[in-house]
């Protein structure tokens, strides 16, 4: 298997990096470009980006900073939120994306994670998850359906998807550790690789997950303080994780 | 004249592999065109799209064709990923197609462990991790590299295939991808 990864998350609004909390209550921290490559240098795994506000009139701003971002990075990244048809995904990736990340999308037509998977390969699909009491959510975990999250994430597999980006809404934005029961049962009924996400308060947390799965992803523990992500890394490898060697770290 | 010519699938993600080779220093044009990729120094396959349409593009254009006269001459070419898998003769991709041709062996569906595979991981005997991201996997007489029992470098005369992204591994695959551009 190859070393467990440590994905930061960056929201994006209006070509802006800013910082959620529980998805609501938004605090600018900067320019994606240099926040990227920051946290490249610093030893992030791969990047993810999310556009939350992901209306079409955002579109063209979010190309610009996908194209922007990779003309300066040299580790894979993830684009998500705006992504809702085949024609998105295209503009997405060939402004150099590595991966696009599907949500409400992919549940209104689960049809659209096969389409992009065919034309680029699962591995440039990522299905996002956000769950709460069993149920997938929408529109940024505010609104349950009736989808069931396990289902999803085995129909989300069977179509394509290359990976499940699984949010647990709960402990999202608490700092209080990743939903480690939620992420075993949603890995075990799948055979596509899965990020945990929500909860990373300490690298003890970021650990706890990467015993169980194959990423993390974090947002507030390393927006805080970016300088500190060297760091973070230590402790986590100091606890037992294996994540890749950087000699440039060293 | 361009250093390097990235090979156009018709399709697909190929900001990155010039962005870094514009990093490097190396000039860089995005095209299928035979004549280029008879005259550039260094051509690369790059690792985007599906096997079927990219050898669909690769025949229809000449380019397919250019690359085995110029493999015969021996001028320099580098695979990446989906690239380097184009190069044997054959891949069980969407349904079965053949490859250019260049070395002998085939593209399988993985069968071992998460697949996709997804991430960092050691490469042996060369002691570096790379970034990688796939689902199938060669099999060649060729193989020069390894990591985790899947072969992930195969090389032949000019042609040097690599199933990770350079272009996505940090310093590391810098320092790879400048090693490739080192005779031009």
């Amino acid at each position: 298997m190859p070393y467990a990864r440590l994905i930061p998350c960056l929201d994006v609004a209006h070509g802006r990096v800013v910082k959620g909390v529980n998805f609501v209550g938004l605090r600018d921290v900067g320019d994606p470009v240099e926040l990227a490559r920051f946290y490249s240098d610093g030893g992030a795994d791969e990047l993810v980006f999310l556009d939350i506000t992901a209306t079409p009139e955002e579109s063209a701003t979010m190309t610009s900073v996908v194209a922007d971002v990779a003309d300066v990075l040299e580790i894979p990244f993830t684009v998500g939120g705006g992504v809702r048809s085949v024609e998105d995904a295209i503009r997405i990736i060939e402004s150099g994306a590595d991966r696009v990340s599907l949500n409400s999308a992919a549940l209104a037509d689960p049809g659209l994670i096969g389409a992009i998977a065919r034309r680029y390969g699962s591995q440039a699909v990522v299905v996002a998850i956000d769950a709460g009491d069993g149920v997938v959510h929408t529109h940024g975990g505010r609104v349950a359906t009736a989808t069931e999250t396990i289902p999803w994430a085995v129909e989300a597999a069977s179509r394509g998807a290359g990976e499940i980006l699984l949010t647990s809404i709960a402990h999202d934005g608490r700092r209080e550790g990743f939903d480690l029961a939620l992420t075993a049962a949603v890995r075990s009924a799948v055979s596509i690789p899965v990020i945990a996400s929500g909860g990373a308060g300490s690298a003890a947390h970021v650990a706890d997950a990467l015993r169980i799965t194959d990423a993390a992803l974090i947002a507030s523990i390393v927006h805080e303080n970016p300088a500190g992500l060297p760091g973070l890394r230590r402790e986590i490898q100091e606890l037992g994780i294996q994540l890749r060697p950087m000699k440039e770290l060293i | 004249m361009s250093d390097v010519v990235v090979v156009d699938y018709g399709a697909g993600n190929t900001r990155s592999v010039r962005a870094a080779l514009t990093h490097l220093g190396a000039t860089s044009i995005v095209s299928s065109d035979p004549g280029k990729i008879a005259e550039s120094a260094l051509v690369i396959l790059p690792g985007v799209g599906s096997a079927r349409s990219a050898m669909e593009h690769l025949e229809s254009t000449g380019a397919a064709q250019a690359v085995r006269d110029r493999f015969a001459t021996g001028s320099p070419i580098l695979g990446i990923c989906l690239g380097m898998q184009l190069a044997l003769e054959r891949s069980d991709e969407d349904g079965g197609v053949d490859g250019i041709g260049l070395l002998a062996g085939s593209v399988h569906l993985m069968t071992e462990g998460r697949v996709p595979r997804l991430g960092w991981a050691n490469v042996e005997p060369w002691d570096e991790a790379y970034y990688f991201a796939h689902s199938f996997a060669a099999s060649s007489p060729d193989c020069v590299a390894t990591s985790e029992g899947v072969t992930v470098a195969i090389e032949r005369g000019a042609f040097l295939g690599v199933q990770f992204h350079p272009e996505k591994s940090g310093p590391a695959g810098l320092a790879f991808l400048e090693r490739c551009l080192t005779p031009v």
